[in-house]
């Protein structure tokens, strides 16, 4: 089972290297991790993907939640959450494949960001599945590189996962 | 007012607000400027030989004393040797703050001179720890450290000091603590407390599982309170030995690999498990699928995280074990003695902890035997192994804070430095270290310290001239093959006590073991006393690794 959750921190250094190594020290495994910093600068927020059943995300929460450092941890349920992850994937495109390619840009509401003779850079923005989907189209033309931000989360309506109260 | 000083006044300014009377330690390079303050003060200060027994020392004295013990080491290679020592503190959940030099803030990163990155490398054994990267962050990061390190689960903190911030200038003022993210529980949820009580209200079996938790709390007077009301038998772990008197009808003794068969038999047969302050240890619940099979699981520990790590638990109560057992108490009326007390009686009459006496060879078990009949009071330490089995069997535990052992981590050469620790903290009691010759020599070198500052405690080594519980092992389960567990000729120890300056005894007989300790307990120096032990002396009964608490080996010596 893969799980979600959102990890609100204080932003100071080593906080990261914390958090990573009690995924690794307790043998837990993270599928993605992704952090930025909240609107107040004083806090990051992290959202952790991790494989693993109940008891595995129970301990997960306890041992973050043990952390000095972190503020919050929530469990993201999957169905009341909206999720999206961006990826920036550079593309073999000829003057043969172009417009294929960018007709599958075009279904899948991505967008070229880059162009030159040889290559196109597509920007997508999506849940996991669509990122994926798009990858796969993608595959058949040459995929040269590809950068993923790994999953952002957050629960819809009026409910916060913040460091206040 | 605020007053200007340099960050190594500071430092010992904050160590005088959190009421350290003593810091064990020993310098180099870069704490020349701490050093030099330390000079100026009225600090009280103890040079260690080796920076792990800075550590261990500190260790023992905040078991004993239940106050934050200090240590203080070098950058490098001073800090990395106190990295055993912390790992000890943290598997054990004691409060500690270790300090450590560091180079200079421009210099880190740079692989200078005894650099080493010790946040990073203690970032899993301790509590928390910091890199001060300013000296005006000085006051708010002790004020910090001492508080993270004595609340909630106690633990070590680290505090790494680079040696420009110790020189630098600061205004100093003690802030407020701030930690959002840091919220000790002091409360128990009371719908739990009362499915609790209802639970060993109704146990036709009930057996309480008592841990170190119960000693830090100071819960110890709860838990007698609520085993007598309820009837309920009670077993500790290696860690809350004394929290429950050993020599009390309702006492099992210790559980576990080690434990006494009517701990275990009963811990099998339970129908509810009252779990306090104690976190399910392997070596205490042999293999996980079998344990307790018959039983409800209540578990009261004031860190959540204990809850569900290794064994499901039906009824979770987070909150410190003072609390949650004053509680827990409003809602237990008496409970009669019934057949499940006759039952346990019956095995404690069957199954006793024993071994067979000899007339020309000392028995371990009866050195302990005789150090408790001496000396009931005495603060127990023990290094690990057969030493430690025997110290925690056959004394009789009737005060918590009076056996120190390493527990979690089982480190070898703790108990001496630990013993020190203890002695400076409780000068009035007598300090025994209960060892063995293998783990003796692990630190051996701080027969120094305890001599040089004056510090009286006793080492009764029982010596049988091998790595006794491993070489055990061998025995029982590799057929014998020893590899590499015989030490040989283990060096005279009563020469070697007194080549340091210390008093060293030996007894080869067991007419000799009672003059032995008379004199040694008499004696008002640092004491060594080499107990010549068989060497095929074995732990009884046992509890094979990974098997379940029902398989449980009475063991012939
Ligand atoms: C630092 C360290 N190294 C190794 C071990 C593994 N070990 C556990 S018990 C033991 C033997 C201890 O021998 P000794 O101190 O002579 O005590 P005895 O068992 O003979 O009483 C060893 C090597 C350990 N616990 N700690």
């Amino acid at each position: 089972m893969k799980h979600t959750i959102a990890v609100i921190v204080e932003n100071k250094p080593g906080v990261l290297t914390r958090i990573s190594g009690l995924f690794s020290r307790r043998g837990f495994n993270i599928e993605s991790l992704s952090v930025g910093a909240t609107d107040n600068p004083a806090y990051s927020r992290m959202t952790i993907s991790v494989e693993g059943d109940d008891v595995v995300l129970e301990q997960v929460v306890k041992q973050l939640s043990k952390l000095i450092n972190v503020i919050r941890v929530s469990r993201l349920d999957p169905q009341e959450s909206v999720e999206r992850e961006l990826a920036i994937i550079k593309v073999s495109a000829n003057k043969d494949t172009r417009s294929e390619i960018m007709q599958i840009v075009s279904v899948f509401r991505a967008r070229i960001i880059d162009v030159s003779p040889r290559s196109l850079i597509i920007e997508v923005t999506g849940d996991e599945k669509k990122v994926d989907a798009l990858q796969q189209m993608l595959r058949q033309f040459g995929i040269k590189e590809m950068a993923r931000t790994g999953k952002v989360s957050m629960v819809r309506g009026s409910k916060v996962v913040q460091a206040g109260p | 007012m605020m007053v200007r000083m340099t960050g190594a006044e500071a430092i010992i300014e904050c160590l005088r607000r959190e009421g350290v009377e003593v810091i064990f330690g020993l310098p180099g390079g870069v704490l020349l400027p701490l050093y030099d303050a330390l000079y100026s003060s009225d600090m009280r200060h103890i040079l260690v030989r080796h920076e792990q027994a800075a550590a261990h020392a500190a260790d023992g004295y905040a078991r004993a004393t239940g106050r934050v013990g200090v240590c203080l080491a070098t950058s490098g290679p001073g800090a990395t040797n106190l990295v055993t020592g912390i790992a000890t503190a943290y598997m054990d959940s004691v409060p500690i703050v270790a300090m450590t030099g560091q180079v200079n803030t421009g210099l880190i990163g740079k692989d200078a001179f005894q650099e080493a990155d010790i946040t990073g490398i203690t970032m899993p054994i301790t509590k928390h720890n910091y890199l001060i990267k300013s000296s005006r962050d000085i006051p708010r990061v002790f004020r910090e450290a001492f508080y993270i390190a004595r609340t909630g689960r106690p633990g070590p903190v680290l505090i790494d000091l680079p040696r420009d911030i110790t020189v630098d200038e600061l205004e100093f003022d003690y802030p407020e603590i701030n930690l959002p993210g840091y919220n000790p529980s002091t409360k128990v949820h009371q719908l739990q407390i009362r499915r609790a009580a209802e639970a060993l209200m109704a146990a036709e079996r009930p057996v309480i599982y008592a841990g170190g938790g119960v000693r830090y709390a100071n819960a110890h007077e709860e838990l007698f309170q609520l085993a007598t009301r309820l009837n309920a038998p009670v077993t500790t772990t290696l860690m809350g030995m004394g929290c429950f008197p050993t020599d009390h009808p309702l006492s099992l003794g210790m559980l576990g690999m080690h434990g006494t068969k009517y701990a275990n038999l009963a811990v099998q047969e339970a129908d509810v498990l009252l779990a306090v302050g104690a976190r399910f240890d392997d070596r205490v619940t042999g293999k996980i699928a079998s344990f307790a099979p018959k039983a409800r699981i209540i578990h009261i520990d004031v860190d959540a995280a204990e809850i569900g790590k290794n064994v499901r638990v039906d009824i979770p109560v987070v909150g410190d074990a003072k609390i949650a057992l004053t509680e827990l108490l409003k809602h237990v009326q008496q409970r009669p003695w019934t057949e499940w007390n006759e039952k346990i009686l019956s095995w404690k009459r069957e199954y006793p902890l024993r071994y067979t006496r000899d007339e020309n060879v000392i028995k371990p078990q009866f050195v302990v035997e005789k150090i408790c009949e001496l000396c009931p009071d005495a603060i127990i330490v023990t290094e690990v192994g057969q030493n430690q089995m025997w110290a925690a069997q056959f004394f009789k535990h009737k005060d918590p804070r009076k056996f120190i052992t390493s527990g979690g981590l089982g480190t070898m050469g703790y108990g001496f430095p630990a013993a020190i620790g203890a002695k400076v903290g409780r000068p009035e009691c007598e300090v025994i270290d209960i060892a063995g010759d293998g783990s003796f020599q692990m630190n051996i070198q701080e027969l120094a310290t305890a001599v040089v500052n004056d510090i009286p405690v006793k080492i009764a080594i029982l010596n049988n001239g091998v790595l006794g519980m491993v070489r055990q092992w061998q025995t029982l389960f590799f057929g014998k093959r020893y590899s590499h567990t015989t030490l040989g000729d283990v060096p005279d120890f009563v020469k070697v006590a007194e080549a340091y300056g210390a008093v060293g005894l030996r007894a080869t007989k067991p007419s000799e073991v009672e003059d032995v300790l008379r004199e040694g307990l008499a004696s008002d120096r640092p004491t060594v006393m080499d107990f010549i032990v068989h060497r095929d002396e074995k732990v009884s009964p046992m509890v094979p690794a990974g098997a379940s608490l029902s398989e449980i080996l009475e063991l012939e010596s």
